[in-house]
């Protein structure tokens, strides 16, 4: 008896565990634990919608399902590791962790294993130089982007110049965090105004010193790049100093609803950058009612679904959907292996019309990736907080980087990169 | 007056502001220690299942919503109602005594006798269970906490110091609030333990089990109680740092920012708590203020452990703690 039953629970553990072998397998490294899972609950459930929906509506990409087995990460960058570790056997054929520290650990590690790293507005910004890293790619926009995006926004609301004004940076003390401070350090240079930067220590719950400073320094903007509490924690607290609130932008990672409900009618105005749009008004929601909300499948509360984080787990979702889709049609089958989906990414178109017949039309910039450009067009929006209608409400259409400023940044970045690694440069 | 000992001031009295705040975590330690001998680790996560089991009771939510639909497939969500703040805090108040009834009875009652690491790992244990049973019950999502109290620039400090220096002030009024509800915090719970028979049996047991079990004091009874009261402590805990960043898992993490206050405060005196929080608030706070800048920043965190051991290291007991001398 005793044999029967656990020959039964092994049984069960083995085929709930592992993907059937001709399954395609886009392991979920998600954080659902911890302090930052107020960000990575939703990201993963749009994440793992979109995937059901392929699955239940199409029976998958090109006939083939996909499996999506998600590993707990906690925002912990040796537990992504292990997850990594732990799933890539299933044939895994890409990976996105959601995280910069787990990025920066994996980058040598799945060039080594030739999986591929896809990093969405995270991770290494120099990534977007795919002469140098061929496995990883990380359009529709980086770090430096956002920065250079959100300067020129400020660029616009300053009349055209920013000279002699003074802007500060609040950051998650992190990889993540201080990602931006070389570029805006070279805009600084290039538009004369005095950048201060402000690290605040993870998790962020007591940012009084900074927030003091901001009062004391009296910024004309204030630039945020935080996530998790630390979001809600400094928009809080910049309404107590009674700081502008439309003058504080934060990056994509700190312009979520949770950011800003948390404190009311205080943080009204504040901004954030976007790569994309937000809300249910897509036709691909019908579809996502019909198969995956409905019948009960969706991987997490009703809420969520429509939200800043949620859409973004889905964008991330589609794009590596589309790559694998993209894979198929270079490889002439549909069961393609992790080298052929890398070889989809570096082919991947994805234009308007195309976003549009996968029912998201006007949600993302076009974009066309190259052996060379792995970081896409690197444009955002930026959006603003209207705290009586509880909506963030685009402000700006796609705004472009300067790209004059960030071409040399990234070559240099990762130019350093191959030297210390041993890499030759690819793509000639 | 210069600005820079202008901007030292205003630092220094946000500095004991956010002491104060780090008192009220390190409160609930320091009572349960001081009555038991266990360094309860989850006191933290006791604050953040307080403040989430009183934002669920206050708006109406219903509890393990997301186990009942999953299994019956129906769509429950709220009881619809949304209850006053006193009567939501009231009833949390309830369910923390309730909690400290139930640990009492499937933990606490079992380690009797049981050496001190084996209480604390169980404490660590009923932590993690505790972050997992508030996520289940009541969700893992931000929730916004609002009873009402005040937050933002206290006006009335920032015109009178506008007037005195040139400078106004800033300090928040929630931190105001949270001195004030820790005065009142500490005067009851003196109070209590100087002048009630259950404070007595309480100081009793603090200062030996076994005479007071000779005596005929239920050890049972004085754990519970005290694990009753810490979970009000923490529940006025969680309000007060909930009301800042809503309430969310990182709220369990407010116990990293008691540690350094224990080690300096000592692990048994309630005033060690207080005084403890107001020194470590304003130490890192002038630190990160003078040196913080020529460093690179974000000096708060380890800075406050640097300023414990520091004080460790001439008083081992802490400041107000009690010296204990062991003789072979």
């Amino acid at each position: 008896m005793k044999k029967t039953f656990a020959a039964l629970v092994a049984a069960a553990i083995t085929a709930t565990a592992l993907p059937a072998s001709a399954d395609l397998v886009v392991p979920n490294l998600s954080y659902r634990t911890g302090p930052f899972a107020a960000g990575g609950i939703p990201y993963a459930d749009g994440f793992n919608d979109y995937f059901t929906l392929l699955n239940e509506r199409d029976g998958g990409i090109g006939g083939e399902k996909v499996v999506v087995p998600e590993c707990e990460t906690a925002y912990n960058t040796e537990k992504g590791v292990e997850c990594y570790e732990s799933t890539k056997g299933m044939g895994a054929l890409a990976y996105n962790p959601l995280s910069t520290g787990i990025t920066y650990q994996l980058i040598p590690k799945m060039a080594a294993d030739g999986i591929t790293l896809y990093t969405p507005g995270y991770g290494r910004t120099s990534a977007a130089n795919g002469k140098v890293f061929e496995w990883v790619f990380n359009y529709p926009a980086n770090y430096w982007d956002g920065a250079s995006v959100a300067v020129k926004y400020l660029l616009d609301q300053s009349g055209g110049s920013l000279e002699g004004k003074k802007i500060s940076l609040l950051y998650h003390n992190s990889a993540y965090g201080k990602e931006p401070i070389r570029t805006l350090e070279e805009l600084a240079k290039k538009h004369g105004f005095k950048l201060t930067t402000l690290p605040i220590d993870s998790p962020g719950q007591e940012q009084k010193s900074q927030w003091l400073q901001v009062r004391r320094d009296k910024p004309d903007y204030v630039l945020f790049w935080g996530w998790g509490v630390m979001n809600q924690v400094a928009i809080q607290e910049a309404a107590n100093i009674k700081f502008p609130m439309d003058h504080f932008i934060g990056i994509w990672w700190s312009g979520s609803e949770n950011d800003v409900k948390p404190a009311g009618a205080g943080a009204n105005g504040y901004k954030a950058l976007t790569m994309h749009g937000v809300g249910t008004d897509y036709p691909i929601y019908a579809d996502l009612k019909k198969y995956v909300y409905d019948p009960g499948k969706a991987s997490g509360p009703a809420e969520a679904e429509g939200s800043v984080i949620y859409s973004r787990g889905m964008y991330a979702a589609v794009v590596i959907a589309e790559a694998i889709r993209k894979a198929q049609e270079l490889a002439g089958h549909a069961n393609v292996n992790a080298a052929e989906v890398r070889n989809g990414f570096e082919a991947l178109e994805i234009t308007d019309a195309r976003m549009a017949e996968l029912g998201l039309p006007n949600f993302g910039q076009p974009f066309a990736a190259t052996c060379a450009d792995h970081g896409g067009p690197g444009g955002a929006m930026i959006q603003q907080w209207d705290a009586a209608a509880g909506k963030w409400t685009l402000v700006t259409d796609f705004i472009a980087p300067d790209k004059d400023v960030l071409d040399p940044l990234i070559a240099a970045d990762s130019e350093a990169y191959a030297k210390e690694a041993g890499l030759t440069e690819r793509c000639k | 007056m210069p600005d820079q000992l202008l901007y030292a001031m205003e630092v220094t009295l946000n500095g004991l502001m956010a002491g104060v705040m780090y008192a009220l975590v390190a409160l609930g330690f320091v009572l349960i220690y001081k009555a038991s001998g266990i360094f309860n680790y989850a006191q933290g996560v006791l604050a953040l299942f307080a403040a989430l089991t009183l934002v669920g009771i206050q708006q109406g939510q219903v509890p393990f919503a997301h186990v009942i639909n999953a299994i019956t497939g129906g769509h429950l969500e709220s009881f619809g109602w949304q209850l006053p703040s006193v009567l939501a805090i009231g009833l949390t108040a309830g369910v923390m005594v309730l909690l400290a009834i139930v640990i009492e009875k499937l933990v606490l009652k079992h380690l009797v006798g049981q050496a001190e690491i084996i209480l604390f790992m169980a404490t660590i244990g009923l932590a993690y269970f505790l972050e997992g049973f508030g996520d289940v019950m009541w969700g893992a999502d931000i929730k916004t906490l609002d009873v009402g109290l005040p937050q933002g620039i206290n006006e009335t400090l920032e015109s009178v110091t506008d007037g005195l220096f040139g400078y106004g002030f800033f300090i928040d009024n929630l931190d105001v609030v949270a001195a004030l509800v820790a005065v009142a915090l500490v005067t009851a719970l003196t109070l209590f333990s100087q002048y009630s028979k259950q404070g007595r049996a309480l100081r009793a047991v603090a200062d030996d089990h076994q005479a007071a079990l000779s005596v005929g004091i239920s050890l049972r009874f004085i754990w519970v109680l005290v694990w009753s009261i810490a979970g009000i402590v923490a529940l006025v805990a969680g309000i007060m740092w909930g009301s800042k960043s809503g309430v969310q898992f990182s709220l369990s993490l407010i116990a990293l920012k008691a540690l350094p206050v224990l080690m300096l405060g000592g692990f048994t005196s309630i005033p060690g708590a207080i005084v403890g929080g107001l020194i470590i608030g304003m130490g890192e706070k002038l630190f990160e203020f003078f040196l913080g800048p020529l460093i690179g920043g974000a000096t708060e965190n380890w800075f406050a452990y640097v300023l414990a051991l520091v004080f460790l290291v001439f008083r081992p007991q802490g400041l107000f703690g009690e010296r204990i001398i062991e003789r072979v």
